[in-house]
């Protein structure tokens, strides 16, 4: 955990006219802020999934009908929490978080309309691509790789692996694995990086690579 | 370090300090505030700066936001 969360700060004036005008008890002042909310978190959508585009599965008009769906759940989000925000950073900043994680979230949905490749579908022959090897290159490549065999094989539980081989071997995108999964990103994540430090410690043991993270805490 | 493997290290190297995305992604609005203040955010918060270089997904959103927060400066 990161020491030091922010503490509620003294709003700046545009912050504090958001928020004056957005729980207004004037509700013709309020569908206003509303709606110049809603249109700025529209541009903001728009903006993002065009500058994804080309790592995107989506194209095209969908595109855009993805933009404003995320800004329209954003929006959604935002007037729920709106009492959640202490003025840490500036209010549009902290609404624009909403609607680029409802961009990500959203992408990961469809990479399964069009799947590079299948969920489970283990392409280990891809793996030494993926991690820089080229066995002609180097005589260890081989016991290198499969020693991160064995470790994923043995050292990893069926859940573990599967997340593994999805990730590392596969190449599914991260937040397509966490939609397909019901699976919230850190989960992935952690699963992953937990893997790399195993995998890693092998290696080490098998004098594959020189020394330990400097860093680790293991 | 052997220099054949250069791609696995850097793979299979973890930094403690990686505070994860939950938590990066709970304060990534301040985060990104800081940076566009030009402040050393990285000072402030070192796990999320980790983090936001380790985690291909966190560090998209981070540059998605730090793309929005910038769209607002004058001559954007």
């Amino acid at each position: 955990m990161e020491p030091g969360r922010p503490a509620s700060q003294e709003l700046d004036e545009e912050s504090a006219g958001w928020l004056r005008r957005l729980a207004a008890g004037d509700g013709s002042e309020r569908a206003a802020a509303e709606r110049d909310l809603h249109g700025t978190l529209v541009r903001i959508a728009l903006a993002e999934v065009r500058r994804r585009a080309a790592s995107s599965p989506v194209t095209g008009p969908e595109l855009d009908d993805l933009a404003h769906q995320a800004a329209a759940d954003a929006m959604v989000a935002i007037l729920a929490k709106l009492a959640d925000f202490r003025g840490e950073s500036r209010f549009t900043t902290w609404a624009y978080r909403f609607v680029i994680l409802e961009v990500s979230a959203k992408l990961g949905r469809h990479y399964w309309r069009q799947p590079l490749v299948a969920l489970d579908a283990g392409e280990w022959e891809r793996l030494p691509g993926r991690l820089g090897l080229d066995p002609a290159q180097h005589m260890a490549t081989k016991g290198v790789l499969a020693e991160v065999r064995r470790v994923v094989d043995d050292e990893l539980t069926a859940h573990q692996r599967r997340i593994f081989t999805a990730i590392v071997v596969d190449g599914i995108p991260l937040d397509a694995l966490a939609a397909r999964l019901d699976m919230q990103r850190n989960a992935i994540y952690k699963v992953i990086f937990d893997a790399r430090r195993k995998i890693r410690g092998a290696l080490v043991a098998k004098g594959y690579l020189d020394e330990p993270d400097l860093g680790d805490d293991e | 370090m052997m220099s054949e493997f250069e791609a696995l290290e850097r793979f299979l190297r973890t930094d403690p300090r990686d505070v994860g995305c939950a938590e990066a992604l709970a304060i990534l609005h301040v985060y990104a505030d800081l940076i566009a203040a030009g402040l050393d955010a990285a000072a402030r918060y070192p796990g999320v700066t980790v983090h936001l270089a380790a985690c291909g997904p966190c560090g998209e959103d981070f540059a998605g936001l730090l793309a929005a927060v910038a769209s607002e400066q004058p001559g954007s």
